[in-house]
């Protein structure tokens, strides 16, 4: 029993492996299996050239990084979702319970109208999406009864609030053309990622996921409700904060460079769970890898289906929506 | 070990709740707490799982104050049992009850091989052992509170705190249960439970605690506790006990509100 999970964990992660390798060759511009290990291997340590500047410069400055991207915040959204379901003790709890989506949406929308870009544009949607989830957290605790469906009734509350502003931003914004830049971004997006937009995310998504990586058996615990976690000697409390700050910090980064990507958070733990079953030791790392996979091969299908690139928080809400729907009419184990 | 509670107050902010509770238990001793709904029980177990702070008295374990053992030792001296309820995610058994070893390990670690022997041996222990595979939320309520209990045994406590372990569960079931935990309090473990069956408090219990309006009402064996009025004072109705079995058994009748029947209800050996 407990060999499997770790066989499938190693089958994930050989299997991201190998669609990171074919995703990077995939593109308009191909490139093969040995330019990129060439043109990787020259970065390093110098060597022959048998490969195109073009197919350097692509491979480096936007396949890459795009790759990378793809990869992480799938990881992210994936182990974020898991986190927030053990600690609201609730299966269809999603990375933007807590506004951060809303929050990184009006951050993207202001920085546009302002006519920011670039890097400015990112950190202004990790601000603001840290934000609402402060303010969201501020107004949580201070509700009275179950503290958890207080947080969750102020999630969704300031979430419209925040999405209400944003709404207003693109009634003044300009039609021309920050109309739809901010269309397009709430769509989501992994076009376009600077490398450097990707240094100043990973910094965040390492700072969360570590941790929920290293606590993953104790995040089990929260699943039991404060009492009986108290009685078992842990701080359930200090636990759920502590959780909750990491996982507000993943999606934070994710949403901030991605855009809002729907349904990855919530569908890949369900789907994760049915594979290795629901303990966090390897549900948690177990989702990462397959957020990761997932993400990848649905942004390979989003710039590579048509001419013209293709949303990919279309395309994630195209198949998650109807793959979620048959993973809880399936019959067999419940979720 | 004992675990004494000692002029115990508490209130939530309006009244007060439990009044002067003072009562010991030792190891190897199976006391259960009688009492009408919302008298106390349940927050009488928090103040003594350390969970609640009293107004005034305390809860000692071995002379320690609760309040003042880390929680980390505390869940090593005294275990929570729920009521078998439904989980939210479906655990396999084994990882369920090496959820109750979480104390003994670091922070960032996982259950080594101590901790997963120490779960394979409390399933046994407790005839469950093959049930380890099994999802918690696919087996019967009987067998979850079984679970819930080899957890308690796993996280090394030896007292055991026991919400209404016997509700919401058939004859059958009930009969397992009671009949493990009794084993339990054999082995030397203390075991407290709240039950709203007076009748099943005689047949398994060392002693009886009857709390009324916050009070302890009464304190001692089944044989001095259990009879007709403590019992209808309890509940606040009128109800014989009657004696069974040469008084291995006692039963709770309710005395009035079968007048339709013809015969008035008759009991030969009222206690």
């Amino acid at each position: 029993m407990k060999k499997r999970p770790c066989a499938v964990l190693l089958a994930l992660a050989l299997l991201l492996l190998a669609s990171v390798l074919v995703s990077v060759s995939l593109g308009r511009y191909a490139i093969s299996p040995s330019e990129l290990v060439g043109i990787l291997r020259a970065q390093l340590f110098g060597g022959e050239v048998y490969w195109s500047p073009i197919q350097q410069s692509l491979l480096l400055n936007h396949r890459l990084p795009r790759v990378a991207a793809a990869c992480l915040v799938g990881a992210c959204l994936a182990a974020a979702g898991a986190s927030y379901q053990s600690v609201f003790q609730n299966p269809i709890a999603a990375p933007d319970i807590l506004g951060a989506s809303s929050g990184a949406a009006l951050g993207a929308a202001l920085a546009i109208f302002l006519g920011w870009d670039g890097t400015a544009l990112v950190l202004s949607a990790f601000l603001f999406s840290l934000g609402t989830v402060a303010a969201v957290l501020f107004i949580g605790s201070r509700t009275r009864g179950k503290r958890t469906l207080g947080l969750v009734l102020a999630g969704v509350m300031v979430s419209s609030l925040v999405s209400s502003m944003t709404s207003f931003i693109k009634l003044v914004a300009d039609p021309e053309d920050q109309l739809p830049a901010i269309t397009y971004w709430l769509m989501g997006s992994l076009n376009g990622i600077a490398p450097q937009d990707l240094v100043f995310a990973v910094w965040p998504m390492l700072a969360g996921l570590v941790p929920l990586l290293a606590l993953r058996w104790r995040i089990n615990v929260l699943t039991l409700g404060d009492q009986e976690a108290q009685a078992i000697g842990v701080d359930a409390r200090r636990l759920r904060a502590l959780v909750v700050l990491c996982a507000t910090l993943v999606t934070a980064a994710s949403v901030s460079i991605s855009g809002m990507i729907g349904w990855v958070g919530l569908v890949i733990p369900h789907f994760a769970r049915r594979i290795v079953g629901s303990n966090y030791r390897y549900l948690l790392p177990a989702g990462a890898l397959l957020g990761a996979v997932f993400l990848l091969w649905v942004d390979d299908i989003s710039r590579n289906l048509m001419a013209t690139e293709i949303p990919i928080g279309i395309l994630t809400s195209f198949l998650g929506a109807p793959f979620f729907l048959y993973l809880i009419s399936r019959g067999g184990e419940r979720i | 070990m004992s675990i004494c509670v000692d002029h115990l107050s508490f209130s939530y902010g309006g009244g007060p709740v439990l009044r002067d509770v003072s009562f010991c238990m030792q190891e190897g001793e199976f006391l259960s707490v009688l009492g009408p709904n919302g008298v106390g029980k349940s927050t009488l177990f928090r103040c003594m799982l350390g969970q609640l702070a009293p107004q005034s008295g305390s809860v000692t374990v071995q002379g320690k104050r609760i309040e003042a053992i880390p929680p980390r030792n505390r869940a090593r001296l005294i275990a929570y049992i729920p009521q078998s309820h439904n989980p939210v995610f479906n655990f396999t058994v084994r990882d369920m009850v090496l959820m109750g070893t979480i104390a003994q390990t670091g922070v960032f670690s996982a259950p080594g091989a101590e901790q997963e022997a120490l779960a394979e041996k409390t399933l046994r222990q407790l005839g469950i052992a093959h049930l380890a595979g099994c999802g918690y939320a696919s087996i019967s309520g009987g067998e979850r509170q079984l679970v819930l209990i080899a957890r308690a045994i796993a996280q090394q406590a030896h007292i055991l705190v026991m919400d209404e372990p016997t509700a919401n569960l058939d004859l059958g079931n009930r009969i397992r249960v009671l009949r493990a935990v009794r084993a339990l309090a054999q082995q030397g473990y203390g075991v407290i439970q709240s039950t709203h069956d007076p009748e099943q408090a005689y047949r398994y219990s060392d002693r009886v605690l009857a709390l009324y309006e916050g009070r302890v009402l009464a304190l001692g064996t089944p044989q001095s506790v259990i009879d007709g009025p403590l019992i209808s004072k309890l509940y606040g109705e009128e109800i014989q006990v009657c004696s069974l079995r040469d008084d291995t058994v006692r039963v709770c009748v309710p005395a009035v509100g079968c007048e339709e029947r013809k015969e008035k209800p008759t009991c030969e050996n009222n206690v």
